[in-house]
């Protein structure tokens, strides 16, 4: 089963963490930790991480074929800071999958405890309509 | 350069996607479905998924005596990722543009949707896709 | 010599790989890595005889280069074990090219079948190493018809093995008993391949894996082995049954076209012949199995010129046996749909109702999707629009999710 795991943890205007190199650096470190279990599991499909929310656009369709793209977003928006596509056995191992995530490491080395957004992502094969 | 672009809906928005008619429905996926063969063609596509429905939806924060604390319970505000399309593209504006074409797909009565579309950069030195 | 390469070369290939590799892993005891030696010998082959040829012993030049594999394999084992130097130097002589060739045995492949469908694998692992294994495909091959990336599949593939060794499973044929035992898990993974092989055109300009005829090849393979046996038999009926409709089954935009309103001049009625003659052999024999009743099931339909001409109180009571052979609850769900046809939707709904209370399948979109077509031939249209969404929102699959909110959009329209 496939399912993709969100962080939208970020807020317009902000960018790498203020938090002391080591401190990031282990989190980073994490990071590429989980990715490695998960790529030995055969569970990874995918992980990417966005370029920051002062980059992003939102777009949508002009008038004669251009698209606008000076598109303002809501100023509470919580922006898609980066996701992975995991291939499970079942439900609770993307939990337990998205809960190790949301403990990653931040200041001082304490959790971080982000809510971690998990959603099935439509991949069955379709059965024939009676 | 990959880009991401990303549609999403409140679950009002999806319930009222839910009540087109069956033509306006059909409309729709058709002209996402030429989309989608366009990019192929033009070798800009890399993948697109739906998301399943935003009942389906879970928030994972940490782990309590080793067990995800999860919930299902969000703000009737908050916009859901319903689906999104990775391109591979030579521009920024190209991106835009192919954010643009999804915007403009029809909606009821076959007029565009005009729907937002997020549109993100893949942040190139942390990405693993494989 | 060699033939030049061409288009059988490929199946060929295919055909051969079990052969060699069940040849290697029975010569070296070491399942994991005979099996990564053949998958090298694949490889090579696929690389080499397109521009080469085919050379005139294909199977003893897979056999020779993976037994190079193996022999690399296991000097590299030595090494890194620093064992006695005599054991060292009987690895650089050792050259079994021929003794393995001369001791193929036909089993293998059957040996092969049990080994990647062992019970102590997940479902996914052992579609994927029997797909490897046994049908001869490429990793990326694999990964490709998944949608994952070919070092996930890789990945999956290396710990399906590693789980096989653990649980010591030796290299032979399981006995008569265990055979009896362990066979419904070997059908049940070809018939997932069979239902994975749902091929979407978008994103690729490379042909897709197609999964069903893979599953179809290997079932072939299976029933040659097992000749007498008449749910192997069975199994392939039921593929061949569903695999002729399969051009009816989508239409231009990959939408959903359901039974009752495909055009069945697209048949394929060579497959559906096929499949019966298969099946009447096959129903002959003692005892009727659970892909037999299926493949019988899908026999009705694929005979009727017309939906309206479909034997429905026939295939009731398959549904009924069915229900006896090998209860479950989605049986239960197409036994209602049966009954709905023969006694009108309110028997069928009636049907349903023993579902709500079983966790196994209350809450699944295809209850909800069964309910709204019955509740929308009640003429219960308000009813039935709401079940059509709920079935549309819990859905996995994108075409499924589409047709279902068509059909809810198509009520709320009238």
């Amino acid at each position: 089963m496939k399912y993709m795991v969100m962080m939208n943890t970020m807020k317009a205007g902000q960018g790498v963490p203020a938090w002391p190199k080591k401190d990031l650096q282990a989190h980073i470190a994490f990071m590429m930790g989980l990715n490695k279990e998960l790529h030995e599991r055969g569970e990874l499909v995918s992980a990417e991480g966005l370029s920051f929310p002062n980059q992003a656009k939102l777009v949508r369709a002009g008038k004669d074929g251009r698209p606008i793209t000076d598109g303002v977003f809501p100023e509470s928006k919580e922006f898609l800071a980066g996701f992975w596509i995991i291939d499970v056995d079942g439900p609770e191992r993307a939990y337990a999958i998205a809960a190790r995530i949301s403990a990653a490491p931040g200041a001082g080395g304490t959790p971080l405890n982000m809510p971690i957004e998990l959603r099935p992502i439509m991949s069955g094969p379709p059965q024939e309509m009676v | 350069m990959k880009y991401i672009l990303l549609m999403s809906g409140t679950r009002a928005g999806v319930q009222g996607y839910h009540a087109w008619s069956k033509q306006d429905i059909e409309a729709h996926m058709a002209v996402l479905h030429g989309i989608n063969e366009d990019l192929t063609a033009s070798r800009e596509f890399v993948a697109t998924q739906g998301l399943a429905d935003p009942h389906e939806a879970k928030v994972v924060r940490g782990e309590k005596n080793g067990v995800p604390v999860t919930d299902g319970i969000f703000p009737e505000s908050k916009e859901f990722l319903l689906g999104y399309w990775i391109v591979d593209v030579a521009s920024a504006e190209r991106a835009y543009a192919i954010a643009g074409q999804i915007s403009a797909a029809p909606g009821p009565g076959g007029k565009p949707t005009n729907m937002p579309i997020e549109v993100r950069q893949f942040a190139s030195h942390e990405s693993k896709s494989h | 010599m060699t033939k030049p390469w061409d288009a059988t070369s490929e199946q060929l290939l295919r055909e051969l790989a079990p052969q060699v590799l069940g040849s290697v892993a029975r010569r070296f005891h070491d399942f994991a890595a005979a099996e990564d030696a053949a998958q090298e010998a694949m490889i090579a082959a696929f690389t080499q005889w397109p521009e080469e040829g085919v050379p005139d012993n294909p199977r003893g030049w897979l056999i020779q280069v993976a037994c190079r594999r193996m022999a690399d394999h296991v000097r590299s084992e030595i090494a890194r074990r620093s064992r006695e130097t005599a054991v060292a130097a009987e690895a650089e002589t050792f050259s079994p090219t021929l003794e393995i060739e001369a001791n193929m045995d036909p089993d293998d492949t059957l040996i092969l079948l049990f080994m990647c469908c062992h019970p102590a694998l997940t479902l996914p692992s052992a579609i994927a190493l029997t797909l490897r294994a046994v049908g001869g495909l490429t990793t990326a091959e694999i990964a490709h018809a998944f949608l994952v990336p070919e070092a996930t599949m890789a990945q999956r593939i290396s710990r399906a093995k590693q789980t096989i060794k653990a649980s010591g499973v030796p290299f032979r044929l399981p006995s008569p008993h265990e055979r009896l035992e362990r066979l419904p898990a070997v059908l049940h993974v070809l018939y997932l391949i069979f239902s994975e092989g749902y091929v979407s055109s978008i994103g690729s300009n490379l042909q897709r894996l197609d999964l069903a005829r893979e599953a179809i090849r290997l079932t072939h393979n299976m029933k040659t082995l097992l000749p007498d046996n008449s749910e192997v038999a069975g199994l392939m009926a039921l593929m061949l049954l569903t695999d002729a409709r399969r051009a009816a089954r989508t239409g231009p935009d990959e939408e959903l076209i359901p039974l009752d309103k495909q055009d069945r001049t697209l048949w394929d009625r060579a497959e559906i012949s096929e499949g019966i003659e298969l099946l009447t052999a096959a129903l002959s024999k003692a005892s009727v199995g659970l892909y037999q009743l299926q493949a019988a099931i899908a026999a009705v339909h694929d005979e009727a010129a017309s939906a309206e001409d479909t034997d429905w109180p026939q295939i009731l009571a398959l549904y009924e046996l069915l229900k006896r052979v090998a209860p479950s609850p989605m049986v239960t769900l197409n036994h209602a749909i049966a009954a709905a046809m023969v006694y009108g939707p309110a028997k069928g709904l009636e049907l349903l109702r023993a579902l709500d209370s079983d966790p196994r399948i209350a809450g699944h979109y295809r209850l909800d999707a069964v309910r709204a077509h019955l509740l929308e031939k009640m003429g219960d249209h308000e009813v039935a629009i709401k079940h059509y969404r709920i079935a549309a929102a819990r859905t996995t699959s994108m075409p499924e999710r589409n047709y279902l909110t068509a059909q809810a959009a198509r009520l709320a329209g009238d």
